[in-house]
């Protein structure tokens, strides 16, 4: 149930402008992969050719290859739509369907795929809030509206959401920036259990949360501003926090810049 | 939905530190800009409020005299006959013909005016958005009268021959029965209405569903939701309290609009038998009073035409309870 990603000498466009540049990578199976670096440099716009969401940003497009095990997520025949079922993702801010309850949130995906039946959904969705970590939280108001739930339930909601419809991958766009230190370790402590299933790419600010949650990490930079982002290095997390293999990384994690 | 609707999720939403809202006089700090505003505020609220009350006191005192010399049964009579010593009358005429006619204008306006709003927020190119909104804001600009003639000159010849196909075809539905008027009919003022209230529909539904937080549709399409799906999941949901005070404020105005109406109906015979058929002629609410304007010789008369008013006061009251029940019911939900 996941997949490889394989990355090559992608560039990133908004309209004329190149936003990141040449950027390869292999994003390894049932592991966490976090990407670090400034503000600005990149690393969300990278992430968001991974299922093609760049493209709902007017303007959006990509050269280079992005490889599923051996899909071609930008194939001509390849529609963004199956990327994004394959590809599922979770936003910085937990922004839950306002409008339904907790269940038809996490059963959302699954009615997008034309699940009707009830014990199915039923099964499903009860599964997946497990998953989150949250069913023991909402399994006595499951008809009661999603927003109501604190941001860092919502934020898990999202998670729930999103892993409802097995995805082959699951990225996240700084899960945990605007939630408290508590929320933040119940995700943390999700991350390391979905790893178990899912091929996990996150973004975060935090580059403790980075050292604490991560198998590889990579680095994002950018010369200078209005120049494109580009990936500096990739490695296992633990010899890019001890030992990086470049100074500019060295700088940014020992806060000399950033 | 407070641009729309009046009611703000802010004024019900707690505070950080779960206390309730401040109430406005809590947050004045006294200062004389602060009184001074917050009276100015206060009295604007009242005055419309005295402004309805007064209205409905003017319409009710003038219409009980008129009422209790009826002879005839107000809300199932169908004789209007409100000179004379004996005088009649009764609105159901109008009050069927009013409220037929606007049904069919919200069944034809609402889902076009939804359409056009979807398509020009989710799907018209960037360059066209602008000047097709104002184009449809322009429609809302053209002064009624203008639609009575361009319906009476324009749009009658066209439409005569299509309500005589579906007279033929499907003049067995009792809604659609053939009934010889020749002139509007029920359906085609319907129509016209329709025409006329696409632009409030069209521009209040494309207000809200530009609002929609980018956030939700995102969320959406993460999940592998086509653009139609992203629509239906977090675009719709969104606007919907709008739609329904589109439609609500589309309503009042189809219920009372007079000028092109008084234009373009053709008022029953007296004793004409009873129909459902929305092919039938009759005079709704604002045509009849308007049509008999210059009949207001005694207060006896006049009571019954304010009395008639009053009924379609009172009707679009009920619609915009009805409208406020329907967007509460679905509060939790829409936050």
């Amino acid at each position: 149930m996941a997949k490889r990603i394989d990355v090559s000498d992608l560039n990133v466009y908004y309209g004329s402008f190149k936003a990141v540049e040449g950027v390869s990578m292999t994003v390894e199976p049932r592991s966490v992969t976090a990407f670090i670096g400034p503000s600005g440099c990149g690393k969300s716009t990278f992430l968001r050719t991974l299922n093609r969401m760049h493209e709902v940003v007017p303007g959006g497009r990509v050269e280079g290859k992005v490889m599923l095990d051996d899909q071609d997520l930008y194939a001509s025949s390849m529609d963004p739509v199956t990327v994004r079922r394959t590809v599922g993702m979770v936003f910085q801010r937990p922004n839950p369907f306002p409008t339904m309850s907790i269940y038809d949130n996490v059963a959302a995906g699954l009615r997008l795929n034309g699940v009707k039946n009830k014990k199915t959904l039923d099964g499903i969705v009860e599964q997946s809030l497990q998953g989150a970590n949250l069913w023991t939280e909402v399994k006595d108001r499951l008809s009661k509206p999603g927003a109501g739930l604190s941001g860092g339930q919502q934020q898990r909601l999202c998670i729930a959401r999103a892993i409802a419809v097995q995805p082959q991958v699951l990225l996240m766009d700084e899960p945990c920036s605007a939630l408290d230190p508590i929320s933040t370790l119940a995700i943390e402590d999700l991350v390391n259990e979905l790893k178990n299933d899912f091929t996990i790419v996150i973004v975060t600010h935090n580059m403790q949360q980075a050292a604490r949650v991560s198998d590889r990490t990579a680095f994002f930079n950018l010369k200078a501003t209005g120049e494109p982002g580009r990936l500096v290095e990739i490695d296992d997390t633990t010899r890019i926090f001890n030992n990086p293999a470049e100074q500019a990384t060295e700088d940014y994690i020992s806060g000399r810049f950033g | 939905m407070s641009t729309v609707t009046g009611v703000s999720a802010a004024d019900e939403l707690p505070q950080p530190d779960g206390k309730k809202p401040r109430q406005g006089d809590r947050a004045s700090t006294g200062r004389i800009g602060d009184r001074l505003f917050g009276g100015a505020a206060t009295l604007s609220g009242v005055i419309v409020i005295v402004l309805v009350t007064l209205i409905g006191a003017f319409l009710v005192v003038q219409a009980v005299p008129a009422l209790m010399n009826n002879s005839a049964s107000f809300f199932t009579s169908r004789v209007w006959a409100p000179g004379g010593e004996q005088p009649a009358f009764g609105i159901l005429e109008f009050l069927w013909t009013t409220v037929a006619a606007s049904t069919v204008a919200m069944l034809l306006a609402v889902p076009v005016g939804v359409g056009v709003a979807l398509f020009l927020t989710q799907y018209a190119p960037t360059w066209l958005r602008g000047p097709a909104a104002t184009l449809v804001d322009l429609l809302a600009a053209v002064p009624s009268i203008v639609y009575g003639l361009w319906g009476l000159v324009t749009f009658f010849p066209v439409w005569k021959p299509v309500q005589n196909g579906i007279e033929d075809t499907l003049g067995w539905f009792p809604l659609l029965a053939p009934t010889g008027i020749s002139g509007g009919t029920i359906f085609f003022i319907g129509i016209v209405l329709s025409i006329m209230v696409l632009p409030i529909v069209t521009a209040l539904s494309r207000e809200v569903f530009a609002q929609t937080p980018t956030a939700h549709k995102e969320g959406a399409l993460a999940l592998g939701a086509t653009q139609w799906e992203m629509i239906r999941t977090s675009v719709l949901p969104f606007g919907r309290p709008g739609v329904i005070s589109a439609a609500m404020l589309a309503l009042g105005r189809a219920l009372g609009e007079t000028i092109a109406v008084t234009f373009l109906v053709s008022a029953l015979a007296d004793g004409s038998s009873w129909t459902w058929s929305l092919f039938n002629g009759g005079e709704t609410f604002a045509s009849k009073i308007a049509n008999n304007a210059a009949e207001f010789s005694n207060p006896g008369k006049t009571g019954a035409y304010i009395a008639a008013g009053l009924v379609l006061f009172v009707l679009t009251f009920i619609v915009n309870s009805i409208a406020r029940v329907v967007i509460e019911r679905r509060k939790a939900f829409t936050e």
